[in-house]
């Protein structure tokens, strides 16, 4: 019997400061990046959907949309930018979920890590897909005709500004995961918030053409208000309004979707 | 005196109506293996998970090395590992990267974990598939790595739901050589079981649970004392010698022989060991009786099992694997 295994008679119960969560999120952040670099057909899918809906709009419902000045092309691809973030999304429920049934969330949670670690740690490696994910509709949306119209900064910041609003929802997603706990009705629960924002706003069609009734949700719900920023910081028009709201909207969905989400996962099967 | 690593105290755990546990009490010292055993839904896996503070108990109290389930919860958690019957490894790392990990979770430096995780592949016969991802692994294999990982911070106590439940009888034994090891060392082990094998061989205690109950406590040999000693059983193999037999046996043994003649089954109390046995041999072979079968059969911890559950158990029966051969017998 080698001491490998032989119990700490005095293990001095660790303290949980700041630097060990982040050590703890580290560590499953990393569990999860190389889950991603292993299932790459998951990761290939993941980018095809709102490559589809991408060159859907584009190309068989755009001809029939009229949007006010400029082209359709570029109305509707920074709002596929927030879709494609949004989808890799889904993909913190559903992963959850599976964790959930799996019995490897009971195991993390009889160890001593930070509470939030196995969301924080699996949030931010989704953001990693979220990211390339962003990559690759930016490089499609090139090909299929749309065009920057600001500079490298504007851009830059449209592009972060998709990117903390798909974090931000990574944890409404992250609840519906573990409040699912079945990967296939997390998958369908998730499609419902998506379809809602994605169709009741500005994003694929102007909110004048809708019915009166729904024009006060459609034009001011997060998704609308983020989609109005990115596309004034990305086509060089006065944005800062549009930009706070929408960081004020991810902000606050991070706030409250946080907090359900960690006391779903401290209470989780019991 | 050793110090109790374990202690409950009438714990009480609900779930809607159904009762899971209702007033539990079970201890265990260190360095010895406590072992709880019952039927499906006895309330074993409840009592693990609030051990391991994944659940809250409704009433009562516990401690795991003297920390409270509840109050005490973080630092409780710092000194236990857990593997359960679902070997809850990440199946896309590889058997080295879940150890590591472990091991970084339970707040060990790099240096350290990455040592440890060496030493658990070596100990648990893995090195030859360290680097590989565990969905390539055996069943067996991967319940070895879900108990190295639990085994990574040396914990004081290790709690095992089940540990060889699916598993074939070369890898059950070779989980219970290193439980054994384990033990030796002063880890303190709580498994629950339905397997009296299991307990009988692992065990110090043993804690038969039934629909939240404990139902009886003891080692195993003064669980099976409770079914009374050992009995000589002889089968004729012509029913019409049954009488003839009974008359035998009991001017041999010191009560009247019970019958069962559907099973042309004669049986007696043999406090006096193997003697009545080799008598008995010797007596039907002068009187031409044959037999087909002659042997003394001493209660097994299935039967101890079975008479303490009684009904209850009737629907979990078909889990109970057959008794190991206990009968010294002479054919």
């Amino acid at each position: 019997m080698t001491d490998a295994t032989a119990p700490h008679p005095s293990a001095p119960p660790a303290r949980m400061t700041p630097r060990t969560a982040a050590r703890d999120t580290a560590g499953v952040a990393k569990r999860n990046l190389i889950r991603i670099v292993r299932t790459p057909r998951l990761l290939v899918i993941g980018a095809l959907q709102p490559a589809l809906l991408l060159v859907l709009f584009r190309y068989v419902l755009g001809g029939a949309i009229r949007v006010p000045g400029g082209s359709y092309v570029d109305y509707v691809v920074p709002a596929i930018f927030i879709e494609a973030v949004l989808i890799g999304g889904m993909t913190t429920s559903i992963g959850l979920a599976e964790d959930l049934k799996s019995g490897i969330i009971d195991r993390f949670r009889s160890l001593p890590m930070a509470r939030s670690a196995v969301l924080a740690g699996r949030t931010l490696a989704d953001l990693s897909r979220s990211l390339l994910s962003l990559a690759i509709m930016v490089a499609l949306g090139l090909l299929v005709g749309f065009h920057f119209h600001a500079g490298a900064g504007s851009i830059i910041a449209g592009m972060a500004l998709v990117m903390v609003f798909g974090y931000a929802f990574s944890w409404l997603y992250a609840a519906i995961g573990l409040a699912t706990k079945d990967p296939e009705t997390a998958q369908i629960a998730g499609i419902l918030p998506f379809f809602i924002l994605m169709f009741a706003s500005n994003a694929i069609v102007p909110v004048a053409t809708m019915p009166s009734w729904l024009q006060g949700f459609a034009r001011n719900q997060p998704l609308s208000i983020t989609v109005a920023a990115v596309r004034a910081l990305l086509e060089g028009g006065p944005a800062a309004s549009y930009v706070w709201q929408s960081l004020a909207w991810s902000a606050g969905i991070f706030i409250v979707f946080f907090t359900i989400a960690l006391r779903l996962y401290r209470d989780a099967n019991s | 005196m050793p110090a109790a690593m374990i202690e409950v105290e009438a714990v009480v755990k609900r779930f809607g109506s159904t009762t899971a546990l209702a007033g539990v009490d079970v201890a265990a010292e260190q360095g010895k293996v406590l072992a709880l055993l019952g039927p499906n839904g006895a309330g074993k896996t409840t009592l693990v998970r609030i051990l391991t503070t994944l659940l809250r108990p409704d009433g009562g109290s516990a401690r795991v090395g003297g920390y409270d389930v509840v109050a005490d919860a973080a630092r409780l958690r710092s000194m236990i590992g857990l593997a359960g019957q679902y070997a809850a490894v990440d199946e896309l790392l590889t058997g080295r990267e879940n150890l590591e990990l472990f091991g970084l979770w339970y707040h060990l430096d790099k240096r350290e974990y990455r040592l440890r995780a060496q030493d658990v592949l070596e100990r648990f016969d893995l090195t030859g598939a360290a680097d590989r991802q565990v969905k390539t692994y055996s069943g067996g294999m991967r319940r070895r790595l879900d108990i190295g990982a639990s085994l990574i911070a040396r914990p004081a106590v290790l709690f095992l739901d089940e540990p060889t439940t699916g598993l074939d009888p070369r890898t059950r034994n070779d989980v219970w050589r290193f439980i054994e090891e384990l033990v030796a060392t002063g880890t303190t082990v709580l498994l629950t079981t339905q397997y009296m094998e299991e307990a009988e061989r692992l065990a110090h205690q043993i804690v038969v649970i039934d629909v939240g109950h404990v139902i009886a406590t003891g080692t195993a040999a003064q669980l099976k004392a409770q079914l009374g000693g050992a009995t000589l059983e002889v089968r004729v193999a012509d029913p019409a010698d049954l009488d003839r037999a009974r008359v035998l046996l009991a001017e041999l043994g010191s009560s009247e022989p019970r019958i069962d003649r559907d099973e042309q089954l004669l049986s007696i109390p043999t406090p006096g060991g193997t003697a009545l046995l080799l008598a008995a041999g010797r007596r039907f072979e002068e009187e031409r009786i044959a037999l087909d079968d002659l042997g003394i059969r001493r209660p097994s911890l299935d039967d101890v099992f079975l008479a303490l559950t009684g009904a209850a158990t009737t629907g979990a029966a078909d889990s109970i694997p057959a008794p190991p051969d206990e009968a010294a017998t002479i054919r």
